[in-house]
């Protein structure tokens, strides 16, 4: 039968992008922001971009937090969505917000030593391991970013980029996941890292 | 490490990629989506997208095509022209682009800036800036309503300040389009882009002038800009990405290379 594979509708302008890769390696998507949906799929994305703390307010109202912290199924979240797994982020005219919590850990701006920001265009990537999310992904390959902000190099970081920073390129804790670059705008790289999501 | 972009522009007319001459006389090249294709396929970086009519004429452009690209491509996007409003934007980003690229309507109004930034974030806010090198006064001067020659005007902005007060306002990237340059073929304008360059603390694109693989590489290695813009060379296929790419990596300016060419 096939996996009921849903984008949670987090009200973020880069949802139908996320939808296109998917149908483009045939894999049927549905967008939704119902509850009841999202837990009953088989694998969750979480897209995002523009500001934590936007994404948080739309999130907060669409009344989902409790439903995305009980979620056991695979989840992945994108740029932005990687960004709200975690506990805490510094983007805010508010100081520090809560995320979503999902994944210890906490987004702080990027210190990227003078380079400019944001960090925009093709980075090389580091997996931490070979297998699951970043099958057949080598160290050295190349995925889009476009942020200014990250979660630093730690105990729940797959992967790895430099950019004035160590940071973490890509999270895992249990089923929740994220990458921070944008999987559905990386070419065949990212669609090999999709298609790797999807048969987790 | 980050690598440079090279980002073929597709100028669009009525649904279909024209191109002039700086600025005049557009020659229809063909269909948008197949021609999208064959770019990302090709190695492009990243495409812009150029509605060249919509800025300078006041009815309402239809913009379906935007998700007809974001169906099957799978390299970042930007689309420029016609965007006045926080609206507008919003359509275009839903559709799919990953970028909104603004010009004459932020000479109009510069809020705009700042709107798009705190609604849509800093990422998707690129600022395209038609810059001319006055000969007689040697200053650089910002035009809007290019996409029109009847309409052509000089603002009262010299381009140096304006890239100033773009990023101020929260512009995320700069295209900068040198038009004496445009279309032309004998290379970026290097004395420019390096002088916008020093005060240029986002990402900077280098548009205008693109005729060899050799211009690629000075603007690279002397102007420092994160990416270049070229439109007939690839159109009339007078560069091959491919060379273009791997003669750039030999010149040890850093290039994507592709998934297992690692």
């Amino acid at each position: 039968m096939a996996q009921k594979i849903v984008i949670v509708n987090t009200g973020c302008a880069n949802i139908s992008s996320v939808k296109f890769a998917l149908q483009r390696l045939g894999v049927e998507v549905e967008v939704s922001s119902d509850t009841a949906t999202i837990a009953r799929a088989d694998k969750v994305f979480l897209p995002g971009v523009g500001s934590a703390a936007a994404a948080m307010t739309s999130i907060r109202a669409k009344d989902l937090i409790p439903t995305l912290q009980a979620l056991t199924q695979p989840v992945l979240g994108v740029c932005l969505g990687m960004q709200l797994m975690v506990e805490s982020s510094d983007e805010s005219n508010q100081g520090k917000i809560d995320c979503l919590n999902l994944i210890p850990g906490h987004v702080g701006r990027l210190q990227a030593g003078g380079l400019r920001l944001p960090h925009m265009g093709w980075n090389t990537v580091t997996p931490t391991q070979d297998e699951g999310l970043f099958n057949g992904i080598p160290a050295g390959t190349y995925f889009y970013f476009v942020h200014s902000f990250a979660v630093p190099d730690y105990d729940k970081t797959l992967a790895t980029c430099d950019y004035g920073q160590r940071f973490s390129a890509a999270l895992q804790h249990n089923n929740f996941y994220g990458v921070q670059f944008h999987p559905e705008r990386s070419g065949e790289a990212g669609a090999q890292l999709l298609t790797n999501f999807v048969k987790l | 490490m980050l690598a440079k972009r090279i980002i073929p522009c597709l100028d669009v007319r009525d649904g279909k990629v024209v191109k002039g001459v700086q600025f005049r006389n557009h020659e229809i090249v063909g269909d948008i989506v197949p021609l999208a294709q064959r770019y990302a396929e090709a190695g492009a970086d990243e495409l812009v997208f150029y509605d060249i009519t919509a800025s300078s004429d006041q009815r309402v452009v239809d913009k379906s095509w935007v998700s007809r690209i974001a169906e099957v491509i799978d390299i970042p996007f930007c689309v420029a022209g016609g965007i006045r409003s926080v609206t507008d934007a919003g359509r275009i980003l839903e559709m799919g682009a990953d970028k909104i690229s603004i010009n004459s309507p932020a000479l109009t109004n510069p809020d705009l800036i700042n709107q798009l930034h705190d609604v849509y974030g800093q990422q998707c806010v690129v600022i395209g800036i038609d810059s001319f090198y006055n000969a007689d006064t040697g200053q650089y001067e910002v035009y809007k309503f290019t996409g029109d020659e009847s309409r052509t005007q000089q603002t009262q902005w010299q381009t140096l300040d304006w890239v100033a007060e773009v990023q101020s306002r929260g512009a995320g990237e700069i295209v900068l389009n040198c038009m004496n340059q445009d279309g032309v073929r004998q290379g970026y304008d290097l004395a420019q882009l390096k002088a916008v360059r020093d005060v240029c603390r986002v990402p900077l694109i280098a548009s205008g002038g693109a005729g060899t693989i050799e211009h690629f590489i000075d603007v690279f290695q002397q102007a420092d800009v994160d990416g270049a813009l070229a439109a007939s060379v690839f159109h009339k296929g007078i560069i091959d990405m491919q060379e273009l790419k791997s003669t750039l990596t030999q010149a040890g300016v850093a290039m994507r290379k592709p998934l297992g060419e690692q």
